[in-house]
């Protein structure tokens, strides 16, 4: 693992069991699973911001909550930090924690009701035995001002239903950095937010990388954000990455199919613009009975024999550029 | 459709909200119509109001709206029915849980069709629902399937395939991809454009996504905490967009075909109806208020060939 | 000095939350009515000694079985002790019974069930099949069948009524706990990297609290039921201490010859003081279940 590497994930997978009803427990024998996450490798470098990329269901969520541990793998191996994390005990886990963050979509079911925002805003330092009393408050106080909540003040006794969406992720940043971690997951952080209010919340998290040296792993369907925020993309298609780049590389020449038909598929906001479509074929399979060899093949218009049989690995057609596609080989 | 001044109020234990004020404007045959909001903008209550369907405790408490010179919000009760499903169709939001998931999807058409048009035949509902699903790129076999075995995208499709069954003039379309991915939605945005050329209807899409209004309507109207606050056809909005807020959404939606983009915020946060500013309702936010937008609020002004602001900055123009 | 203190900061947190209950409707005034009529009895209890016209054990205080009069209001028993006294005391034992049987149902009950449900796997499915088993019986015939083990007395009592209804409150808690183990802030918790202690005594307990009171009010209202119902058959205490129950079960013997008064006023202040709980119960769980508004 070089220096410059924050995080690695090698071969990361997660299967959910289907449950069963208990006449199927009594009369099949094979287990099904949902295949979530189904050999994901990457590596984020350190002060960058990587996107993991790609529509509902493709994996990326379940990705991110195993970066940061919050669920155990099925198989793979994770490194933080040139320390392998995939199999750290309950206690080393709560140190790792301080690290690594992780900020989720719904600012609404984030935080819990009952807690004021400034007991919630305070309480990792509690969990970790860090600071008590009157030093958490000082702390709480700078963190929320930091995040653009002001007066801090009066925030620390408001309920998370007293403020807005938009107030209620910017604590939900605070939350996430008062343990001064590396590493940020933030998981679809705009999606639920205001039009109007995401630009703000997008741009406090790019000065807070400056300022406390952070990096991201951001996780979003939206393309557009995407790209105004990443530094590289990884498109994630049923459980597997199928390009990964820098941002330039990947909206200016998009090797596979599925990163050319989302890509395409992107409004702009331009009247009468006539763009055209790539059209793909039919619908997402589903995850537990995925395609064999290339996944993406029941819905691309060019594939052929080969692409039944053979799985595409992610490799480099150029520097820095992996594609995960039979005929791009060639 | 004309509507005139219309104003929908929430009538809550906490006070009451008005959630639409004194909103007018007009469609025409073939039209489509971008409504744009945010949160607490009041465009679902505009959409769900022009089929008098706002739920309790909303009413409609003023303005008048005529559809093909019947007055929408005084027909009786069996007129209303009858104008709901047959001249304006509703597509809600979420298409998961918008169709009867005991019925199967020939089932939906079969009775749609039916309660308006008893005289027809059950088969003849049925080959009318089998060409309803070609339009919309489904296989007609599916018309057997219940609605948890197709997917989101497909069931969507069906809920338009219903809006259009019985070819209405209208369709309301609120949020119709919202809950969809991207290539999907784009899909769906199509099918709507072609069948409104196909049947001649007008079609009112009710969205967030400034993006795809932009991209797809004819005119556009932004709404803000229930007022309309600019009015205008898209490449007005988008070339010359008046209004402080409208400026604001142009400047903070990301364009991929843009190669460095800087994005602006808007500053503040969406207005609590419960508690409106006095004046404009907009000057918390804006970047150009002055004195007389904190106690004022503005009217509705003309500034260009059919293009309206809701702002005292054109206030040498003609009052609309 | 004291007491008084005590009493004036009650009550200045006392009238708002009043007033905010009054302001939520019918469920409001549920909750207020209901406890109103639970806080009288209470008091009625409390301060008996005071107020009783005569000596509610005290025998022939009058003749036996005289009806409703001006010197008797609620008439005379058997034994000749006067009825009105012996209703205006004999509220004792069951408020006893019942507030035993409910702190020994939370005490076991909650912890059990936050442990439980979110533990989950084999643990919570041993402790489920425990209690659906439990919960699974008739629950007055349990509770006789307990306290024919364990033998007379208020504790007993008690203790026989918590066993029957420590399921519900094991029910109740589970449901909740399952709905809001996946929830954000659960996981935003467990993110942060606190104990499972800490979630649960901290996350998922104040948000679960709204459901006990329900199922805390409704308990109430149950075990005084079962309490008279272990009375009435002799299951309770013995015969010196005047109770509700026990005049249940004495008045039974002389309705047919007329003498409706030694059952009926008795009975009427089980129903009132059950019916106080399940009104507040009723209400409460209006009040709290459309949390989210618009």
């Amino acid at each position: 693992m070089s220096q410059n590497e924050i995080l690695r994930v090698e071969h990361l997978k997660k299967y959910f069991p289907v449950e069963k009803s208990f006449i199927e427990k009594m009369l099949t024998r094979t287990r099904h699973f949902v295949r979530a996450v189904d050999g994901v490798s990457f590596s984020v470098l350190k002060g960058e911001i990587f996107t993991l990329a790609g529509e509902s269901g493709c994996g990326k969520t379940t990705t991110g909550k195993l970066v940061v541990r919050l669920i155990p793998p099925t198989s793979g191996k994770i490194f933080f930090d040139n320390v392998e994390i995939t199999m750290l005990d309950h206690e080393a886990l709560r140190m790792l924690k301080r690290k690594m963050q992780i900020i989720f979509q719904d600012p609404y079911a984030s935080f819990n009701p009952r807690m004021k925002i400034g007991e919630a805003v305070g309480h990792p330092l509690e969990i970790h035995d860090i600071a008590k009393g009157l030093e958490k408050r000082k702390r709480v106080l700078e963190i929320l001002e930091r995040v653009g909540i002001t007066p801090a003040e009066k925030f620390l006794d408001l309920y998370p239903h007293q403020i807005s969406g938009g107030q209620r992720q910017r604590a939900a940043m605070a939350r996430a950095l008062i343990l001064q971690p590396e590493f940020i997951v933030a998981d679809e952080p705009v999606s639920m937010i205001d039009v109007s209010l995401r630009t703000a919340i997008i741009d406090l998290m790019l000065n807070l990388r400056k300022d406390f040296g952070l990096t991201y792993l951001f996780i979003t369907h939206d393309l557009a954000i995407a790209k105004y925020i990443s530094d590289r993309i990884a498109i994630m298609y049923l459980g597997k990455i199928v390009e990964l780049a820098d941002k330039q590389t990947i909206f200016s020449n998009p090797m596979h199919p599925y990163t050319q038909a989302l890509l395409s598929a992107i409004p702009v906001p331009v009247p009468e613009q006539k763009r055209k479509i790539t059209e793909l074929i039919g619908d997402v399979p589903s995850a537990i009975n995925i395609p064999s060899g290339c996944r993406f093949r029941t819905r691309c218009r060019c594939a052929e024999k080969a692409c039944e049989e053979k799985e595409p690995e992610l490799i480099p057609i150029s520097p820095n550029h992996y594609v995960a596609c039979n005929m791009a080989e060639n | 459709m004309t509507v005139e001044a219309l104003t929908v109020e929430y009538w809550t234990r906490k006070g009451k909200i008005r959630a639409v004020e004194d909103l007018s404007f007009s469609l025409e045959k073939a039209e489509t119509l971008g409504v744009v909001g945010e949160s607490g903008s009041g465009k679902s209550t505009l959409g769900l109001s022009l089929i008098d369907l706002v739920p309790f405790p909303g009413r409609i408490t003023k303005g008048k709206i005529i559809l093909k010179d019947k007055e929408v919000l005084k027909l009786r009760k069996d007129d209303l029915r009858n104008l709901r499903g047959k001249e304006v169709c509703y597509v809600f939001q979420d298409p998961m849980t918008s169709l009867n998931p005991v019925k199967k999807i020939g089932d939906h058409f079969v009775e749609l069709i039916r309660t308006h048009e008893p005289q027809v035949t059950k088969q003849e509902a049925l080959k009318r629902a089998k060409k309803m699903l070609r339009d919309v790129g489904i296989q007609p076999e599916r018309l057997n399937d219940y609605p948890h075995q197709l997917s989101g995208g497909m069931r969507q499709r069906v809920m338009i395939g219903l809006a259009i069954a019985l070819n209405p003039s209208i369709v309301v379309a609120d949020e119709p991809t919202t809950a969809l991915d991207v290539i999907v939605q784009a899909k769906i945005l199509d099918l709507l454009n072609t069948l409104r050329d196909a049947y001649g209807m007008a079609l009112i899409l009710i969205t967030h996504d400034l993006s795809i209004v932009l991209q797809r309507s004819d005119r556009i109207m932004v709404m803000y905490a229930g007022h309309m606050v600019e009015y205008a056809p898209s490449i007005e909005i988008y070339s010359n967009p008046k209004h402080p807020y409208t400026q604001g959404l142009l400047k903070s939606i990301p364009n991929i075909e843009l190669a460095d983009q800087k994005l602006e915020a808007i500053a503040g946060s969406p207005p609590d109806l419960l508690n409106l500013p006095k004046g404009c309702r907009f000057w918390p936010r804006c970047y150009c208020a002055f004195e007389r937008c904190r106690s004022e609020a503005p009217p509705l002004i003309t500034t260009g060939t059919e293009h309206f602001t809701r702002c005292f900055l054109y206030e040498e123009g003609t009052k609309a | 000095m004291q007491k008084l203190k005590i009493k004036k900061s009650m009550l200045s947190h006392l009238l708002p939350g009043l007033a905010s209950l009054a302001k939520r409707g019918l469920a409001g005034w549920l909750v207020i009515f209901g406890a109103i009529v639970v806080a009288a009895v209470v008091v009625m209890t409390m301060v008996s000694p005071w107020i009783v016209p005569y000596d509610p054990s005290k025998i022939n205080v009058g003749q036996p079985l005289l009806p409703p009069s001006s010197q008797f209001p609620f008439g005379t028993d058997n034994l000749g002790q006067d009825m009105l006294s012996r209703v205006i005391s004999g509220g004792g034992i069951m408020l006893q019974v019942a507030i035993l049987s409910v702190v020994v149902c939370l005490i076991i009950g909650v912890p059990l069930g936050l442990f439980s449900s979110y533990t989950g796997g084999v643990i919570d499915r041993f402790f489920s099949l425990i209690m659906d088993s439990v919960y699974a019986f008739p629950g007055l015939i349990l509770a006789i069948a307990i306290a024919l083990v364990l033998g007379r007395g208020v504790i007993n009592m008690a203790l026989s009524i918590a066993v029957v209804y420590v399921p519900s409150y094991f029910r109740v808690i589970r449901s909740q706990v399952l709905s809001i183990k996946e929830v954000p802030y659960v996981e935003a918790a467990n993110a942060a990297g606190a104990r499972k202690r800490t979630v649960l005594s901290r996350y998922i307990l104040p948000n679960v609290v709204p459901s006990i009171a329900v199922v805390a009010t409704v308990n109430f209202a149950d075990a005084i039921l079962t309490a008279a119902g272990l009375t009435f058959i002799g299951m309770g205490v013995s015969i010196d201490v005047p109770d509700w129950g026990w005049d249940l079960a004495n008045g039974r013997n002389f309705l047919l010859s007329g003498a409706w008064w030694v059952i009926t006023f008795p009975g009427l202040m089980i129903i009132l003081l059950a019916l106080g709980f399940t009104l507040m119960g009723e209400g409460l769980s209006e009040l709290l279940s459309p949390r989210l508004e618009q």
